[in-house]
């Protein structure tokens, strides 16, 4: 294998995860709380690629297509929730988001 | 021997780009106050991992990464914030410095724990990854895998995005009418 060995593609992987998870935690605008959570699903994906490739076994990048696919569902849901949200005229704050009523 | 000196040189150059910019992106997306250009910011990110992807001889999942993500995913992201309208707000203001503080304690904490546990676990084996062939990561091939080893993810992920799509028009639906019940 060409170039960097896998355990830097991991080093990566466990810094966007991290990342993403530090912008989950401290952001209020739940448009970019999912943004964060979709650098944390990449940080995954790019540990399941990096592993795939380690054990040349392509069980990793079918799991990472699966990833994507969970990832562009739950975008689906979260972007009706924050227009749904803005339809109420109600902040997009997610600290003012602490009962689930109808 | 030469010829492979320099293709490791020129792939670990275009590593430390790719993964710069990744790192780089994915900070940007958390600190930037305008949603707008972290959606943006995130749009680089997924492109420069799928650089990396390339490089991890994946190539069908960094075509559908630019194509599903950075492309479909990504302008739906574009079209709500455009929708919402773009509010800043001060990416660290709004609440307790002990939640800052928090937050950076427990993102520290997850980074540090997923190195130690990989470490611990499969360090000394991650020096050397095996040869694969042009196959490995090729279209036909993942399409072969998800026809034959993987069918039932492949069938239970389409139930997933049925599920969401639906998700998507009841969220939807039912809105108007509660604000149309408000309203009258």
């Amino acid at each position: 294998m060409l170039g960097p060995g896998v355990a830097w593609y991991l080093g990566i992987a466990a810094f966007l995860f991290a990342t993403g998870a530090f912008g989950v935690l401290i952001r209020r605008n739940p448009l970019i709380v999912l943004l964060s959570l979709e650098i944390m699903l990449n940080g995954a994906n790019l540990a399941l690629i990096a592993f795939s490739r380690h054990a040349a076994n392509g069980a990793g990048q079918i799991f990472a297509l699966g990833v994507m696919a969970v990832a562009a569902a739950e975008v689906c849901v979260g972007l009706g929730l924050v227009v749904a949200i803005n339809r109420r005229r109600l902040a997009l704050d997610v600290d003012e988001f602490s009962e689930l009523r109808g | 021997m030469l010829a492979i000196t320099a293709g490791g040189v020129v792939v670990w150059i275009v590593w430390v780009a790719a993964g710069f910019a990744c790192l780089a992106s994915g900070v940007a997306v958390v600190s930037f106050t305008n949603p707008f250009f972290s959606a943006l910011a995130l749009i680089g990110n997924l492109a420069s991992l799928a650089v990396l992807y390339l490089l991890l001889s994946a190539e069908f999942v960094a075509a559908a990464q630019v194509l599903v993500y950075a492309g479909a995913v990504m302008v739906m992201f574009l079209f709500v914030i455009a929708y919402v309208g773009p509010r800043r707000e001060p990416p660290w203001a709004g609440g307790p410095s002990w939640q800052t503080l928090g937050a950076v304690l427990a993102a520290g904490a997850i980074f540090v724990e997923i190195v130690v546990v990989i470490g611990l676990k499969a360090g000394g084996r991650l020096e050397k990854s095996p040869d694969v062939g042009s196959v490995f990561g090729s279209p036909g091939w993942i399409g072969r895998l998800f026809l034959t080893d993987h069918l039932l993810a492949f069938e239970i992920t389409s139930i997933v995005l049925l599920v969401a799509a639906v998700g998507g028009v009841i969220l939807g639906s039912h809105t108007r009418r509660a604000v149309r019940g408000e309203m009258g």
